[in-house]
This record gives C-alpha cells, structure tokens and sequence, in this order.
C-alpha cells in the first residue's frame, strides 16, 4: 500500500517517499511550501488514493490542543441535574468528542489532517507531543486512557507564520513542497484542463512565470492561481493568441485579479509599466 | 550505519539529533525505500531535516559524504556574501585605533575648517590624515573612521559617526514577514502579558456559580465571565538608516515577533535621535511625518515604551538644538527623550551594539545614563531582562 500520486494530484517522487515514510512508520507529516501549492489538498488525496476516511482539523488562532481531544460541557450537566436528567448519573454523556479521539477510536486506520497547525497559540504544538508520540491521551473526567486503536496517519500542515518548537518537528517527518517545475506544473494543469488546447496553456504558463520573476511582488502566484486563472480564460474565451505576446512592462494580461490578489502588487506593476514608457 | 553521515550533519550546524538519526534508521529497517540512490536521498532528507532554511546545507553535505567531493568549509563559505554586504570596514581600524582617535574641536570649528580645506585642495585625494578624501582618519570626507567626522557624499563605507551627512539615504521599511528564529523573541515578549478579562462573557465562573447556587438553596444559577485576553500595550520606536543598517535583520525579528504577540502594538520609526517628528512609514516619512507631541497626547502613560536604537552617534545630536544630521531641529533631542520618559515611566531602551562595544561610544555612555542603566543589548538574555524591567521597577542592566 504506497502512496504514488493520483489522478487528480500530480506529486513529486520525493513527495511521495516522504508521504510513505510517515505512514510506514506511523508518525506525523508535516507539510510546508508557498501558499498554494497544494499542502491541503495532499492529505485529501492521501485518503482518497489509499481508501480511507478522512479527518479534518482545521486550526484556527483561538484553538487549543484540549479541543482536539475532548470538552467537557458543565454546563449542560448542571442543567440537566435540575431537570432530573437520567443522563447526569453518567458523565461520559457530556464528554464531547474531539477530532483526534474521534481518529484514534475509529475502528478503521484514518487520515487525520491538522490544517494550519501554525495559527493557533505559540504553545498549541508542544501540547500535543505526548498525544502525536504516544498515540494516547488520559481523559480525567472518565478516568480513562485513550490509545489509538490504528494509529492515523497525521499529516500536519503550516504556513509558516510561526516557528514550531524543536521537540515537536522531531517526532515528525517533514516536507516541504517546492514550487513545481514547468514541466510538472504543465502535467499540473493538464490533470485539471484535460481537453484544453496545449499552446494556450503554453502561453499561459510563460505569462505566469514571467509574472512570477517581477521582483518585489508580496505574493507570487502560485499553482491554485494557475489553475483559477485559465478557468476564467476558458470561460472568457480567451484565445491564445491573445496570451501570446503579452510583454508585462506593456499591459497586465486578461483577468490578472486572479493572478494577483493584492493591490500593492497591481501598483508595483503599475509603477514598473510607467517607467518603460518614460 | 551512516553514522559518520550523522555526525557530519550534526558538526556543520544541522540541528539533527540521535532521535531522527532512529528514525532514519528504522525507516531503512522497514524498506521504506527500494535501493535507489535517489530515493535514499529523499528518504534521509524528509527524516533529518525539519526546516527548509536547512535543505541548501544539507543536499551540499550529502553531495560531500556520498560522492567524495571535497569538504568544502561550509563555516567560510556561508559567510563570505555576508562579509561583502557587511562592508566590514571597521576591520581595519582596531579598537585601540578607534580609541585613539580623538575629537577635533567643537562642530562650528569643525565646519570651519572644511570650508577652508575645500578652498585649499583641488586635488582627489585617498588616505592620510589631513585632506578631505576617502578611507583616511581625516575629520572629513567619507570611508574613514573619525567619530566626529564630517560625512562627505558617497557610498555608506566606513563607521558611519560623521556629524552631517549631505546625501539622502534610502531607508528600507523594516519587514515584519520575517519568520526566522522568532520564537525566542515571542516567548520571551509573553513575559509582557498583562492578562484581563473583558468584552462578551462567555466562559462559565465555576467559583461564582456554586456559590450563586448555593445561596439560590441548591437551584442552579449559572455565572459567566470574560474570557482572559492579553491587554498590555506597547509603543515601539524604532532607529532606522545609517548605522542601524548593520542591525537590521535582528530588528525585523523584532518588529514581527511584537506585531504577534502585542494586540497594542504602536510603531514609530525615528533616526539616530528623537526629535520633534517621528513616522510610521519609511517609505512616506517625508509625506506623513507624526508630530512626536501628538504621540506624547495620544497615548496615555499605561503603555509602555520599547526604544531600539544603537544610541551611537555624535553627543551633538543629542545634546545641542540644530544638531540633527538631517535637519535643523529646534530643540535638542534630549529634551524629546525626556518628554517621552515623563510621559511613559515605563520605558526600556534596547541596543543591538554588542555590550563589549558599548564603552567606545561616548553617546552610548550618555544615554545609558540618561536611561538610568535601562539600556539593555539586544540579545536572548538583555531582552528577557528589559521586559522583566518593564514590569519590575528594581531590575536595571549592569553589564561592561
């Protein structure tokens, strides 16, 4: 059972070997790269291609590692116990469930994706060390152990907005996506536009990197930008001819809010465009 | 097996340790790979290398284990760009050198004299200590060491102290998208945290609501609250162009460590000295220039002050009206200074100048005093200690 890429997602053979890795050995992935070039998507991809459920966890700044595990309501149980509540006599009713208990009980192996691990608090990844080692948490209001019946397989993405601490990274294999080569990028869109004429993507993809070498942009496009872009070219009729000699100190090419999505960098261009006319 | 490979990683400066050199091993153990070249290469990359500041190093070291390249001193050979955009200049001159070199009067004295040599000389001139030309000790001209020297317009070379300078420097925003080693600097600005409880309540008090209930004869009375959020505020400013160039990747780390962790947080840019203006801009410093008392108005004396500078300059910009080297300036910047330590008694001053250099630099001297020992070097420790002295009024640096 390896993992090699699937229809839908074209993926590098180191990508893969790292992907096969972290499951042979049952530890965490961790996944960086520029913002889109598919961190998100790898683990959906993952469970797809290997047949297996997907979990997801999306990490947001207010999230704490306890939220993963479980919550306990105290104040539904306080209702309750006014109320007259059989329920109050057993506290596992008001334990909610979190996504990684969720993971660790499912009686199959599942894919547990922890998303933009690097939004929550600065100490959220030192709060799950045991938890993504051990594969095991301790539940205290069911005085309880919680081990993973299949271990997951975790893949953990982050965006870089904060360091993750030493301790964490080194129970994790780690990959960092670089940005695809022409040649992949090309196979890229091709898996996404099958029946889309090859000199209008050829002529795409020389716009989008020449876009990609103007120094100072804050954020370069990427692969989901490509990806949008030409949809909008396919909807706009846009002909490749049109695409063909398009010189960026001249014009932005049709559609460019796809491409660039900050209008600090449409002024950049827009700065550069009036300094080769001058 | 590969343990030479390991320890080679580990002697150039990759963070590896015995628990991914395991790893590695257990994944050759269990036939991760097939034997292929390529993916044993991929295999130890993904197991031993967790950031990707470190790839670079590591696909050079393995090329060097696997293929008997020569050993190429990584240590050397990383530094080598820096060195040249460091302008190491100071180098030459020793800090004997520096220390010998004494002043030669006052500023008008100064200026006097210049306009005398610019009569005398007509020739281009280089070294030596009298003429007005590049990389020699004399008070003017540009590239050469005298720390009251007059700058002449060129190139930023030399120990960057002259008393006027006549060409307009680009300044460079300092970036806040550095994420490099920050984590440091966040835990140890956590120590700032002034955590209070305010907005919606929506978390359950559990003291308030059993004792509520229990008064209310057993029947449930539920008591919310706030929850904690961190609420400390905090006005940087910031020293930026001329000298401070040499420090300015430390200070993005800085800036982007505070901007996380302080919701309060107010920047201001100033150069060499506090004046009557201060921006928030570098870009449009000459557009939007904030006038330093509508800071001083517009902030209440809760916040505290961060001030990152490397205090070195000529003591005329601090202590004498007109002694800016960019513009004429009304009021000395020590008066400024003392305006905004009234306003905001809690006040640090970092310096990234290393501690040892501190003492070579009369307006360091002179500002550590004014600061009353608040100055504190902008490393690991003095940031630790400058945030504990913003909260304990006792604490002060004592260091060379």
């Amino acid at each position: 059972m390896k993992f090699k890429g699937t229809d839908n997602y074209i993926s590098t053979r180191d990508l893969n070997l790292a992907v096969n890795a972290s499951i042979t050995l049952e530890r965490p992935l961790i996944i960086k790269g520029e913002p889109g070039t598919g961190k998100t998507m790898l683990a959906f991809e993952v469970a797809e291609a290997l047949k297996k459920e997907i979990i997801t966890w999306h990490v947001k700044s207010s999230t704490t590692a306890q939220q993963g595990l479980y919550e306990y309501d105290a104040v539904s149980r306080l209702r309750d116990s006014q109320l007259g509540d059989e329920k109050v006599n057993d506290i596992a009713n008001y334990i909610e469930k979190g996504k990684l208990w969720e993971a660790f009980e499912s009686k199959k192996q599942v894919v547990l994706l922890i998303d933009e691990i690097d939004k929550a608090d600065i100490e959220f990844p030192n709060d799950l060390l045991l938890e993504l080692d051990k594969m095991e948490f301790y539940c205290y209001e069911l005085q309880k152990t919680i081990k993973a019946k299949h271990r997951p397989i975790i893949i953990i993405t982050s965006n870089n907005e904060k360091e993750l601490p030493d301790a964490f990274l080194r129970r994790c294999f780690f990959h960092y996506i670089t940005f695809p080569e022409r040649e992949t990028l090309r196979s890229i869109v091709k898996v996404h536009y099958p029946k889309l004429d090859s000199k209008l993507i050829n002529n795409a993809m020389n716009v989008f990197y020449d876009l990609r070498e103007v120094d100072g942009l804050k954020k370069k496009p990427s692969t989901s930008e490509l990806i949008d872009w030409i949809k909008l070219l396919m909807v706009g009729k846009v002909t490749e001819s049109e695409l063909g000699d398009i010189d960026l100190s001249e014009k932005l090419p049709p559609y460019a809010g796809a491409l660039l999505k900050n209008e600090q960098d449409h002024d950049l261009l827009t700065r550069i465009r009036l300094r080769f006319r001058r | 097996m590969f343990l030479d490979f390991f320890l080679l990683l580990k002697n150039d400066g990759i963070p590896v340790t015995i628990r991914e050199y395991l790893t590695f091993l257990e994944a050759l153990d269990k036939d991760v790979v097939e034997y292929s070249v390529d993916d044993f290469y991929y295999l130890s990359r993904t197991s031993l290398i967790k950031h990707e500041h470190h790839l670079d190093r590591f696909d050079v070291l393995f090329g060097y284990y696997f293929e008997g390249i020569e050993k190429i001193d990584m240590e050397e050979f990383m530094q080598i760009p820096e060195e040249w955009l460091k302008k190491s200049f100071d180098s030459h001159f020793t800090e004997e050198d520096k220390a010998m070199i004494k002043s030669m009067g006052g500023l008008d004295k100064l200026l006097e004299r210049l306009k005398e040599l610019m009569k005398t000389q007509k020739k281009k001139h280089e070294g030596g200590n009298k003429w007005i030309g590049t990389g020699g000790r004399s008070p003017f001209g540009s590239g050469g060491y005298n720390p009251e020297g007059i700058r002449m317009g060129h190139e930023g070379v030399g120990s960057r102290r002259a008393v006027k300078v006549w060409d307009e420097r680009e300044f460079k925003d300092l970036d806040d998208g550095v994420e490099l080693e920050t984590r440091n600097m966040k835990m140890a600005l956590r120590r700032l945290r002034i955590l209070t409880r305010e907005g919606t309540k929506e978390e359950l008090d559990l003291d308030k609501t059993i004792d509520k209930t229990s008064r209310n004869a057993g029947l449930l009375e539920l008591e919310m609250a706030a929850a904690k959020k961190n609420n400390v505020k905090v006005l940087l400013f910031l020293d930026i162009g001329g000298s401070m160039d040499d420090h300015i990747e430390l200070c993005s780390r800085l800036f982007s460590a505070a901007k996380y962790e302080f919701k309060h947080l107010e920047h201001y840019y100033f150069h060499n000295c506090l004046y009557e203006s201060v921006w928030k801009d570098n870009k449009r410093r000459k557009q939007e220039a904030v006038p330093t008392f509508e800071v001083l108005h517009t902030y209440n004396s809760d916040y505290k002050v961060i001030i990152v500078g490397d205090a070195s300059m000529s003591p005329y910009e601090i202590l004498y009206p007109n002694g800016s080297i960019e513009h004429s300036n009304d009021e000395a910047g020590i008066i400024w200074l003392e305006r905004l330590r009234d306003q905001f008694p809690d006040i640090v001053w970092l310096n990234p100048v290393p501690v040892e250099e501190w003492r070579y630099t009369e307006s360091i001297g002179m500002l550590r005093e004014f600061m009353k020992d608040l100055m504190f070097p902008m490393t690991m420790g003095g940031l630790q200690q400058a945030i504990k002295a913003l909260k304990d009024k006792k604490l002060k640096f004592e260091g060379h």
